[in-house]
């Protein structure tokens, strides 16, 4: 009798055996030696045969006991699609090749427009749909190993060991799948070690069920002829063969083995030569016959030798122990241990690329947001990644075989993973061979059979009220009869799994097909589609036309180094930039170098990140919407960007402008300044010579009459006044002018200043002039200056005095009152003021004739400043007869600033 | 026959200080206080000497000078220009223009008794000399 330890002795021997097999390969691999084998036929045949698990070494059996012949379906499927469709996995295999393509999800995102959301669907739809699978594996090999536990122990623990097997199974899965699968980032070197082991594991375990086989037959059976003799006996040979589940399951099963992740994985991605594809097309079939070849003999034998109600799947096991031939038994474990082991190992590892690749590595991606340059080691991560969805999913196929019972029969949970995969089968088949296949279509091709299979298949795998509540079985979902799990739209009495299949597959199909009509490819699923379509007659290279003119290569290398590893990255420069004729170690970034980048790194982290990553750096790829609409945000800031910097230029060329103005404006007023100078120094200097002159005569010369002495002497004290009237005017429209002057605003009555005006005006003597007046027009309340006001009104009456040429001279004065304003219009008699000087009164020393002036010209231009502070102005109209001042003025004054902004 | 000299100025008080100062020279002053018809009354009356405001009503002193120095029969008449705004462009403009001395208001009474000697006392002593 085998003792657990010794079975576990053995199994830990075996691993390390694998895992020296596995190390010497990668080895052999990395120094470029042994290739012969490495990269012969017969290992990527026997690496095919990952397709036959634990459900085929153990299940098959008891598939035949069950059900007669129809495990042979799942036989039957594959080989058809190798003899018949090889051309179909041959354009797989070359689009894989040329795409680099890392995984199924991959390849379908790829060619839909690298649809990171199809990507995902697929990871998840895989994910959800190979955990049964690897439920089951782990099932078979507790069953196994309960086999020779029971035999120790009583019965009545199995169940508890059961468990603590499954687990400790699921752990050393675990463990032995980390450490094979994730010592090599990039998929793309191949797993030689995993292929090699797998290989070994196809030949111990075909090795196993043959010799299980040759043992029944010759061994207990007594030949072949007796063999024969008792399958027409057993109850096998009488089953009814029913051809709807026949098509089915060999569609189905053909379906899966294009579709599996994991044979995807040998199938396409491990592939080194796409001519293995040939010998494998009629060797693999090969294989299968020989490993299907001892099915019913000992399905048959064990029907017959063990007792009612023994499992029929652990025949293999079983039968014979039961002989005592223990030796055998341990070799039937082994064989099955294989199986489950080689197929959990290459299955998660193919899960776990893809949701490294299409879930975890965009979400970091996106949440470290700074891109592929600047944070740490994307190796790293993308190996934790890994490793993460590896436990993930290797502890969802245990929570699925705790949740299931445990209990099923290994064929049955078989084909609902089989199910679920076969929904990427019209999505996968439309994209290589259909231009027209949309990403829309996919989506909801895949999304439609994957709810009607998760509805008609793996919900009900958890048995009535298990997942779905028992009433939905009979009365369907929301109580609608056409939603019954088992009997959709009301047709019922179809086996569960042809019923299953057919709805989801056909519905599938039918929508990718109708949607892919009826919506449009982007630009880049169009390019994508084309490379995918003419994989054989267009050139290589992936589609999305990088323009690589802007990305540095330093960036690239940078970001190269982190996920190829730097040896790696630095060597695929340095023959790039050889192959370009470069002297330095740096290719330029053509195109053709960036897409050959860009397969490189898909290598590794899948096409669509890795377009993401180089169009991170590069930036120029103007097909992904959302790369546009990154390229679009970035060009929205640098228009923002460049509108800024016209308003700034043009701020800055209306400040030039200003201080042209305002240069200007000080050359002007520096002018000003200059003839104003130059006017005070005439005025200061006139008076100043006469004073000067007479003073002299006084002094210097003797015998003046009297008369003289006087006359001389009233020239000098009248030249002093005006001297003194000069710099009092011109301090008085310094002041006003500066804004120092402060008014008083005072409640006056206009005919009150107007009287003191005249009055005053009158008084200083200088010529006879009747001034005519309207005592009640003039009777106005004012608020406003009374002094000032008053000066100006004396300047004009002085002024009408002076230069008024008629004989006899009549100064007018008429108020009007107009809204809230009061005009006071003097106007004279005389000739007026020519109209070429009318624009000039107002400025500083015009003075119309010199000769009769006795002022320096500066009272009118102190009467518009003092009018322009009382919030009022004064102008000049000329009259058909003279000319009249009027003086407009508010009835409150608000006291404006002064005309020129000099700061007081 | 006495030296004749045309003043033009339309100061009053500073016209009537020259006047008596020459006058008490043996000048006889001939006063405009308007620039309009100045040269013409100028060339007409070929003094001695004339004596020009800058800043005047009718024309500038320096419209004056330069009509004056365009008639070639004027060429030599000395032309004192009087001018009260002080500024070198001035001095500068009238010295092109041919003025023969140019001085700024105020002036000292020798000043101007100086300069007008200097001005005609060599062309007075020819003119007697040629007589």
């Amino acid at each position: 009798m085998v003792t657990l330890n010794q079975l576990i002795a053995v199994c830990l021997v075996y691993v390390a055996g694998l895992f020296v097999v596995a190390f010497l390969a990668e080895r052999a691999a990395l120094r470029g030696k042994g290739s012969w084998l490495l990269r012969s036929p017969l290992v990527y045949t026997l690496s095919l045969s990952i397709y036959c698990t634990a459900w085929t070494f153990y299940g098959a059996v008891g598939y035949a006991a069950r059900s007669g012949l129809e495990y042979i379906t799942i036989y039957l499927g594959p080989s058809l699609v190798m003899i018949g469709w090889w051309w179909v996995l041959r354009r797989l295999v070359r689009i894989g090749r040329t795409q680099r393509v890392t995984s199924l999800a991959d390849l379908v995102s790829a060619r839909f427009g690298k649809s990171n959301l199809l990507a995902v669907m697929i990871t998840i739809m895989a994910v959800v749909g190979v955990t049964p699978y690897i439920a089951l594996q782990l099932q078979s090999v507790t069953l196994s190993v309960s086999i020779f536990a029971s035999a120790e122990t009583g019965l009545g623990e199995v169940a508890q060991t059961n468990d603590t097997a499954a687990f400790w199974v699921a752990a050393g899965l675990a463990v032995f799948t980390v450490l094979f699968g994730t010592r090599n980032l990039n998929v793309n070197e191949r797993h030689h070690g995993v292929v090699i082991a797998v290989a070994v594991e196809a030949v111990v375990k075909l090795i196993a069920l043959l010799a299980v086989g040759a043992f029944v037959v010759w061994g207990i059976a007594g030949g072949v002829a007796e063999t024969v003799a008792r399958i027409d006996a057993s109850p096998i040979g009488t089953w009814q063969t029913s051809g709807s589940r026949w098509t089915a399951l060999i569609v189905v099963s053909a379906a899966a083995f294009v579709c599996l992740p994991r044979m995807f994985q040998v199938m396409v991605v491990e592939n080194d030569d796409e001519r293995h594809l040939q010998i494998a097309s009629w060797a693999f079939p090969l294989y299968l016959m020989a490993i299907s070849l001892f099915v019913v003999p000992i399905a048959v034998i064990g029907l017959e030798l063990m007792p009612a109600g023994s499992n029929p799947d652990l025949y293999v096991l079983t039968v014979p122990l039961s002989q005592g031939q223990n030796g055998l038994a341990m070799l039937a474990f082994l064989g099955g241990f294989s199986s489950a082991t080689s197929m959990v190992i290459v299955a998660t590892l193919a899960l776990s690329t893809m949701m490294s690749n299409h879930i975890v590595m965009p979400l970091w991606l996106q949440l470290s947001n700074t891109g592929a340059q600047q944070s740490g080691d994307v190796r790293g991560v993308v190996i934790r990644a890994r490793r993460l969805s590896i436990l993930m999913i290797i502890t969802l196929g245990y929570l699925y075989y705790r949740a299931s019972g445990g209990s099923g029969a290994l064929a049955a949970i078989g084909l609902i993973s089989f199910g679920g995969v076969a929904q990427f089968l019209p999505a996968l088949l439309g994209g290589i061979f259909w231009r027209g296949s949309t990403r829309t279509g996919a989506i909801a091709g895949l999304s439609i059979g994957f709810v009607i299979w998760m509805f008609t298949m793996l919900l009900p795998s958890f048995g009535p009220d298990g997942a779905l509540p028992a009433v939905i079985f009979t009365d369907g979902l929301f109580g609608w009869s056409a939603l019954r799990p088992e009997a959709l739209f009301g047709i019922a009495g179809i086996d569960p799994t042809v019923h299953a299949v057919w709805w989801s597959l056909s519905l599938n199909a039918l929508v990718f097909f109708v949607v892919s009509i009826f919506s449009f490819p982007t630009p880049l699923e169009r390019l994508q589609g084309a490379q995918f379509v003419n994989v054989f007659n267009t050139s290589r290279g992936p589609a999305g036309g990088w323009v690589a003119s802007e990305g540095g290569a330093e960036d690239l290398m940078v970001m190269s180094q982190r996920i190829l590893g730097a040896t790696e990255a630095q060597s695929f420069f340095a023959q790039h930039a050889e192959r370009q004729g470069r002297s330095s170690s740096t290719p330029l970034p053509t195109s053709e170098f960036v897409q050959a980048l860009e397969r490189e790194l898909a290598a590794s982290v899948g096409a669509a990140t890795a377009s993401a990553m180089i169009g991170q750096i590069i930036g120029g790829q103007a097909i992904s919407v959302q790369d546009l609409m990154a390229v679009a945000d970035e060009s929205a800031q640098i228009l923002e960007y460049s509108s800024q910097l016209e308003v700034k230029s043009r701020e800055l060329t209306e400040t030039a402008q200003e201080l042209g103005h305002a240069n200007k404006k000080l050359t002007q007023l520096s002018h000003q300044k200059d003839d104003f100078l130059s006017q005070i120094s005439h005025e200061l200097r006139t008076p100043m010579t006469s004073i000067r002159a007479f003073s002299e005569i006084l002094r210097d010369i003797e015998g003046l009459s009297e008369a003289e002495q006087k006359r001389y002497a009233s020239i000098i004290h009248s030249e002093t006044i005006r001297l003194t009237r000069l710099l009092d005017d011109l301090l008085d429209l310094s002041v006003l002018e500066n804004g120092r002057v402060s008014l008083n605003a005072q409640r006056v009555n206009l005919h009150d200043v107007i009287e003191r005006a005249v009055i005053t005006a009158q008084a200083s003597g200088g010529g006879s002039l009747k001034v005519e007046r309207s005592p009640q027009g003039e009777d106005i309340a004012l608020l406003t200056d009374g002094d000032r006001l008053a000066q100006v009104f004396i300047n004009i009456v002085t002024n009408a005095m002076k230069y008024c040429d008629a004989e006899a001279a009549v100064l007018t004065i008429a108020v009007r009152q107009q809204e809230d304003e009061v005009i006071i219009g003097f106007s004279d008699n005389g000739s007026g003021i020519p109209p070429d000087a009318q624009n000039l009164i107002f400025e500083k020393f015009a003075r119309l004739n010199k000769s009769e002036a006795s002022g320096a010209g500066l009272g009118l231009a102190i009467c518009r400043e003092i009018i322009a502070r009382l919030g009022g102005d004064i102008s000049y109209v000329e009259q058909t007869h003279g000319g009249r001042f009027d003086v407009r003025l508010p009835r409150t004054a608000t006291f404006a600033k002064p005309r020129q902004a000099h700061s007081a | 026959m006495s030296k004749h000299v045309v003043l033009v100025e339309d100061e009053t008080n500073i016209a009537e200080a020259i006047r008596f100062l020459l006058g008490r020279e043996g000048w006889r002053v001939e006063t405009l206080a308007n620039g309009g018809n100045a040269a013409e009354v100028i060339r007409a009356a070929m003094p001695d000497l004339v004596m020009l405001d800058v800043m005047l009503p009718g024309k500038t002193g320096f419209e004056i000078l330069a009509e004056l120095r365009s008639d070639a029969a004027l060429s030599d008449l000395p032309i004192l220009m009087l001018t009260a705004r002080g500024q070198n462009r001035d001095r500068e403009m009238a010295e092109q223009a041919g003025v023969s001395r140019f001085m700024t208001k105020p002036f000292s009474n020798d000043e101007i008794l100086t300069a007008v000697r200097e001005l005609t006392d060599g062309r007075l002593d020819k003119a007697q000399s040629d007589a």
